[in-house]
Formats: structure tokens, sequence, C-alpha cells
């Protein structure tokens, strides 16, 4: 287990400031979900951990080094992105796939059907293309790749937003338990704050490149403090309330 | 290869099979005699013996032709190969190099690209010398950096994708990265693209040979064999059009073989049905008219194995001032309905209703102008739908200077009106901005507003919310439900989010796999649906009261293709109360009750979870089940 932990990280791109000084860390063994409207930062944050951009301020810590520091192998960080047609390789297989992201010395072909029966695919299927499994089927293999890595924390960026809703709630099951049986530290990221609240043990609230509140998801949820936090919830679409309905 | 199966590909293709015999065999077959001397015959023209007569040392040029096709194309071939090659690790090294490296070779290749490519030959041939060796260098350097261009121009899209990211993410090199993700991907273009290349390195060599710069005698390719021909074209034309005729077959074909495997690639159905596809008119006459009344409504699309048909046969109403919301997952053939019924299903998709009434009118003799005036589309994604380079209130007019025949200045006036209409602050300052300057609400607000340029007694919303955030959202529900208030226009509400039709629609259809498999008031949504897929989608997506200690529920599998559909049910795969029945019928959309109509032969009673039909174990074998039913 390890804990990841935001430092005043800042990343400027041009004159546009995507995250200004966030402070956020996600505990060893815990899941931080991170909500926030798109062009909030979030997914920048995300690219800045895993060491797609380097950030323009501040230290992002894995249990206290520098991922800067350390090789893109031996970090221990992974990521599942978004949309699971565009993150696989349409020319490579997905066992292939799966197997690029592991460590040298590692039994490739056992490892690579241990995972794909890790993430409930058949591991007879290590050879096909993605283009021959659906989206929910192309979102686990790409989880399967996350954890070949074998990583101590886990970044899952809108991994439910490119998803049909009846092939949702079976991809978030699987990182959930997923989570727990491999004590994975994991900052889930989305817009959805139903998502985010099912799957989180604390919740982080981004706008603008800020954090604007964060806390235990219980707490953050039964007792906002920040008013956007408040606006967050009360536009959640819900069964229960109507369209014309404020919380304020 | 798709390219042979069009007939200029085929042509092409034989053409180059020939040409590749004619190399190989030509020089072993006829060699000597290409090479014959004959003093009794010097410079004939064409006759019985010497097809396209002598040279001046009397050889006969019908052979030589033949016999110059190795040398031809295999410079030609060598030429492109070198070329494309250098091109290739051009193109490729940015991406491998250290930044600024990066951008010394690019901008080089930037400046060499600006040079016209028979000037880079000419000039490279004077540094090299003449002869063979030179002329191929020279056509090789004139190769290289448009391909070099191209290259970086593909490798960089590629770099985008997020594969690629996910492979840094996971720690491989930038040459592995190249190697295994990049160029892979990228292959057919230059596959394509070195085919065009080594037309016109043929057609490039045989002009320098002609100018005698290229290969030397004794050596002799098409270009000095035309070279020769020509100082004699007067007397006797065939010695020089041989030669001249060959290039341009040779030519021809590399070009038109490379094109047709271009097109080949880019359309890679070919359309071959012709018949139209199957239409059953099978719908009952229900009563009560409607803005839009729909009936057996079915979107076919030509695919490599017959008709496709997204949409089933699809029927329903849209009454005066109501709000129908659309629920249904990717493929499931809502939008494919909300475009059939404004007419922009595009060719070579093909549209059949028993009725497609708009305003009481068939919506294939509403003229445009009424359609445009009285039906209002708002998509998805703002952005792609206004004109990046255009201010938003010029657009917005347009609509009412080509529909309504309003003056600019009117129609100005109306733009600023109904930008204040979807409460857009300081509309006439906006009206004047560019798309980019609005956010994504503001822009799909403004396309709302575009639709109320004219009166809409309907206005059809794809997916209008989907990019946006949830606090957006919600103002861009509002402003659809006021403007069904205040103009008593229609709404049809398209969305694959069943809790935001729930919020804001009278009426909620269910679509799945291109029908509706249920109808029912919006109130009612929550208690007494029935057919087990809308029980399912309730179920299974995640709201703020969801239980977060139990699993989600799932529905096992995935949404069937349209051409996956078989005779049954096509939820029954995925069904945990279907029966035999389900897989070999499909049931009917029948009334229930008044106002609710269910497609199910195992009605289900209330609202039960799928959590204990579907356990968690179970929902893997669910989904390779659904792969192979079709």
């Amino acid at each position: 287990m390890s804990e990841l932990r935001f430092e005043r990280v800042s990343l400027q791109y041009g004159s546009l400031r995507a995250v200004d000084a966030v402070d956020l860390t996600v505990p060893a063994g815990q899941v931080v979900g991170l909500v926030g409207e798109s062009g909030s930062g979030k997914s920048s944050l995300a690219a800045a951990a895993v060491g797609l951009v380097p950030p323009t301020a501040g230290r992002i810590l894995l249990d206290g080094t520098d991922v800067q520091r350390l090789r893109r192998r031996d970090r221990g960080l992974q990521m599942v992105f978004q949309d699971p047609y565009s993150s696989l390789d349409p020319r490579m297989s997905i066992g292939g796939s799966i197997a690029e992201a592991m460590p040298r010395g590692v039994d490739k072909r056992a490892e690579v059907a241990r995972l794909l029966e890790l993430v409930n695919l058949d591991p007879g299927r290590a050879a096909s293309l993605p283009a021959r499994l659906s989206g929910g089927q192309r979102q686990r293999v790409a989880l399967a790749r996350a954890l070949a890595g074998q990583p101590k924390v886990l970044i899952a960026d809108e991994i439910t937003s490119a998803l049909d809703v009846s092939v949702q709630g079976a991809v978030l099951n699987l990182v959930r338990d997923l989570q727990r049986r491999l004590g994975l530290s994991m900052l889930f990221i989305s817009h959805n704050l139903a998502v985010v609240r099912y799957v989180s043990d604390r919740i982080a609230v981004m706008r603008a490149g800020t954090i604007v509140e964060e806390g235990p998801a219980g707490q953050v949820l039964a007792d906002p403090q920040h008013g956007y936090t408040r606006e967050l919830l009360a536009a959640a679409p819900s069964r229960h309330t109507s369209l014309w309905e404020d919380a304020s | 290869m798709r390219a042979l199966r069009t007939p200029v590909g085929l042509a092409a293709g034989l053409l180059l099979v020939l040409l590749a015999l004619l190399a190989v065999f030509a020089p072993l077959l006829w060699g000597s005699r290409a090479d014959a001397i004959d003093t009794d015959a010097l410079q004939q023209g064409a006759s019985a013996q010497h097809l396209l007569g002598t040279d001046a040392l009397g050889r006969d040029i019908f052979y030589r032709v033949l016999v110059a096709t190795r040398l031809t194309l295999g410079l030609a071939l060598v030429a492109t190969f070198v070329g494309v090659t250098a091109g290739l690790v051009l193109g490729s090294l940015p991406s491998v190099l250290p930044r600024w490296a990066g951008r010394l070779v690019t901008s080089a290749v930037n400046i060499a690209v600006a040079f016209p490519g028979l000037l880079l030959a000419l000039f490279f041939a004077v540094i090299f010398g003449t002869g063979t060796v030179g002329a191929v260098l020279a056509i090789a350097f004139a190769i290289t950096p448009s391909f070099a261009r191209l290259t970086q121009t593909l490798t960089a899209s590629v770099s985008g994708r997020d594969f690629i990211a996910a492979a840094r993410v996971c720690g491989v090199g930038r040459f592995r990265l190249l190697v295994r993700h990049v160029l892979p991907n990228i292959a057919e273009p230059l596959v394509i693209n070195a085919t065009l290349a080594a037309g016109s390195a043929l057609t490039a060599f045989a002009g320098l040979s002609f100018l005698g710069i290229g290969v030397q005698a004794p050596s002799y390719d098409w270009g000095r064999l035309l070279g020769e021909g020509l100082n004699r074209i007067y007397v006797s034309p065939a010695p020089a059009l041989g030669p001249a005729v060959a290039v341009v077959l040779a030519g021809l074909a590399f070009n038109l073989f490379g094109e047709a495997a271009a097109s080949a690639a880019s359309h890679r159905q070919v359309v071959r049905q012709r018949s139209k596809p199957l239409h059953e008119s099978t719908v009952e006459e229900r009563d009560g008219e409607g803005v839009l009344t729909v009936r057996n409504l079915r979107v076919s699309f030509p695919g490599a194995a017959g008709w496709i048909t997204p949409v089933r046969g699809v029927s329903f109403t849209v009454g005066q001032g109501e709000m129908i919301g659309v629920v249904g997952e990717s493929g499931s053939g809502k939008s494919l309905t909300a475009l059939a019924v404004s007419r922009l299903v595009e060719d070579p998709g093909v549209v059949t209703a028993d009725r497609l009434e708009f305003a009481g009118k068939p919506v294939t003799e509403t003229s445009p102008r009424e359609l445009g005036t009285s039906l209002a589309m708002v998509f998805q994604d703002p952005m792609t739908t206004f004109n990046p380079t255009r201010r938003i209130g010029r657009q917005l007019a347009e609509v009412s200077e080509v529909h309504h025949g309003m003056s600019r200045k009117a129609a100005f006036e109306r733009v600023v009106d109904r930008l204040r209409a979807v409460r857009i602050p300081s509309a006439a300052k906006r009206a004047r901005q560019y798309p980019h300057e609005f956010s994504g609400g503001m822009r799909q607000r403004a396309m709302i507003a575009m639709g109320l340029m004219g009166e809409p007694r309907l206005v059809i919303a794809d997916e209008p919310t989907t990019a946006l955030d949830v606090t957006v959202q919600r103002e861009v529900l509002r402003l659809l439900a006021r403007v069904r208030e205040e103009r008593s226009a229609a709404v049809l509400l398209i969305s694959h989010d069943i809790t935001v039709v729930a919020q804001t629609c009278d009426r909620v259809l269910v679509m799945y796999a291109g029908r509706i498999v249920e109808e029912l008031p919006t109130a009612e949504l929550f208690t007494s649906a029935r057919h087990p897929y809308t029980t399912a989608l309730l179920a299974a997506v995640p709201d703020l009261e969801t239980d977060r200690d139990a699993p989600l529920a799932v529905i096992p599998g995935r949404p069937p293709e349209p051409a996956e559909i078989g005779a049954g049910c096509p939820f029954a795969p995925r069904c945990p109360v279907a029966d035999e029945r389900c897989r070999n019928e499909e049931p009917e959309l029948t009334e229930v009750e008044d106002g609710h109509r269910v497609a199910c032969w195992r009605l289900v009673e209330g609202l039960p979870g799928l959590d204990d039909a579907m356990p968690d174990e179970k929902c893997r074998d669910g989904e390779l089940r659904a792969g192979r039913v079709s």
C-alpha cells in the first residue's frame, strides 16, 4: 500500500493555469474521488501524476519520493484512460498490450492469462485485436494493462463515461472489487457525482484548477461546506428531485 | 486486397503483374534479339518484321522496349525504396530525438519540401554527375522531403491518441513506441503513397534519361529509347511512340493502383446492394393526431452482407406541446430515429415508414423551408455544429434571411431577441462574438436560440447535455422546458441518461436494438416500468441514493450490433427471465394499460432489481454468451 501526495502542484499551459497549487493526498489503500466540471483541471492533475506532463511547480510524492526521480516503469503508478476505443492500440493484440506494461522477468504468457481472468475476461482471447471487443470489455483490458505494471497507485480518469450505462455498472463493480482485493490506492476522477460517491472513501471537489473541498465521502455529501459542492449536489440528476428544485 | 474489387484497381493491378512478368522474363527471352545488330536494316520505320522499327544500329526497338522494362522498373523501384526509407527515417526522427534536435530535422524537411521535386532531382543529378547512380539518388532525394513530411504528419496524428499515452505511462521507450505503436498504425497510407511515388519516380526517371542525364549507353531504359527515337519522330513516329506508351502505361498503372488502394482504404465498405431493403408493414393504427406521427419507421444501411437495419419499425406520436424522452444506449437507434424524422439520414441510408408525418403532412412532402422553420434540431456537440470562422449572430441570422426573407438588420434584431430569450447575458455583444468565445453551455443555448429563430412546433434535442457539466446541464434542460411552456412547442429529448429524461419529460420511450421496448408516462417510470430492460437500466445506474455497500446491479453482456439481431427478442441473451419463446419470437409493442406499451413476453411486475437474479459471478458467463449469440 502506498500513499500518493500532491504538494502545491501547479500546471501551466501557455497563459492558462490548468492546475493552481493543489494539495491532495490519496491515503494508502483508499479511494479518493475527484469531481469537477470539464476544464477544471482534473485530467491535467492525473497526467502530471503519471508523468505525461511535468508539473510547472510543486511536487508529486509517492511514499515520500518525488515521482519525477523514479523511472516510469518502476514508478508504481498506472492509469486507466477515459476512452477504451482510443486507449488500446488497434494493431496490437490485447495480450500484447497487457504484456508490454509488465516489468522484466515475468512469465508474460501466464501473467496475461491471470490478469484477463482477474478482470473477468476469457484468457483465450489474449490474441484478439481490440476491434473484436465491446466497449466494456476493452475497458477491462485497459484495467488489466494498468494492473500489469504492478501499480501501488491506480489513477482512473473518467473510466466509465465512454461506456454504455448498462455496462458501466459491471466496470464499477470490478474496479471496486479489485481495489479492495489488491489494496490499491486510487485516484478516481469523474464528473459524475453519483459514480464518484459509489466508489470513493474520500471526495475532493475541483473547480478552476483548485480543490475547493475535500473530506470523507459521507461528510462531503451530507454536509457540503463549499457553495460549489452544494451546487453540484443540487444539480446532479436524481429520480426524486424535480428539475426546478434547488438546494439553496 | 480491397483495391482489386474496383474495375480501375483490377485493371491497374493486372497491368502491374504484366509489367513484373516482363521485367523478369523479357531479358531472358528476347535479350539477344534486342541487342542483335543488323546493318541491313538501319533506322527503319515500323514494319511487320520490326513492329516499332529499328534504331541507328539496326536493333529492333520493339524488343528493346520489352527488355528495357527490367531496368526501367528496377531503377524506379530502387529510387522509390531509397527515397521512402530516407523519408521514413527523417519523418520519424523527431519523435525519437530530443525536442531541439527534432525541431531541427522538422525545419530542414520543411525547407526541402518547398523545392519542386524535379528541380531537386536536376540539382542532385548535377552534383552526383550523370549516370545511373546519380539519377537514382537524385530521384530518391526528390521523393524524400514529401515522404518525410507525410510521415511526420501521420505520426503526429497518431501520437495524440490515448494508446500512445497509455504506453508511455507503462514505461515503453521512444524507439519501441515508434516501431510497435506508431508505424503499424500509419502503414496503410504510407504504402499507398509509396505506390504513387513509384509511379512518379518512373516517369521522372524516364525524363532524366530522356534529357541524357539518366541511364547512359550501352544500357538503355524507356527514357533513353524515347530520346533516341524522338530525333526522327517526323520521319518514323513508331520508335518514339513505343517507349512513350510504355512510360505512360506503367506510370498510370502505379498511380491508378495507388489511387484505387487509397479509395478502398477510405471507403471500407463497397456498396453493392442496389435493391431496396425489405419493408414489412405490421403496425396497427392508433388514433390520435400529434405534431409528429411516426409509424413503422425503419432506417437501413447497406452492409457487407446485405442490408443492416439499425431502426426496425419504430412507432410513436408526439402530441402538441408534449415533452417526450427517448432513452437508449449507443446503437439503440435513438439518434437515427431523430435524424430520420428531420430528413437528415444521408445516402446510402434508406428511410421507410408507413407514416412519417410532421404537423399533419408527410415529412417527404414538407418543403425544406417549412421544415427549417418549424422543426428545430439541437445536437450533442455545439462546438462542431457552429462554423468556427463566423460570428454567432450571423449564423443565427442566416436562418431568418433564408427562410423568412428578412433583411439583414431585422434578422439581427431577431437574433438579439432570441439570444435574450435563452438568457444569454448582453445578447447584442454576444451576437458579434465567435463560437470559440462562448462556453459549452452558452453554445448550447445559442444552438437552441437558433432553433427558435423560426416558430418551432417541434424541437428535437439529441443528447443536448451530454458534453456539459451537471450545473450547466440543468440550465439547458430548464431552458428546453421553458421553450415548451412559453411557445407550446413539442420537445423530443434523446438521452442515454434515464434520470435526465425522468426529470424533464411527460412520457418516456425506451429503445433497445432499434425498437421501442417500452413506452410509459414518466410519473410511472420508477414504480411501474415492466420491461426487464427498463427495470434493469433503472437499477444499474447509480444515483445519490444508491447503497454504497452493495455491488451495483449489472446487466450482463452488451447490446447487440444491428447485424447480430436474430429472430427472438434482442434483449433475451441478457434477460434474467427469458425463456424459449423469447429466444425464438420477437414480441410486439402492446398496450398493457392506458398510455403504457411494452414489448415483452414475460412482463415483470413492480420494480425488482437484478441483484438476486444476477449475482456478480455470473456476469462473465453472461458476457461470453451474449458475444456468441448473433
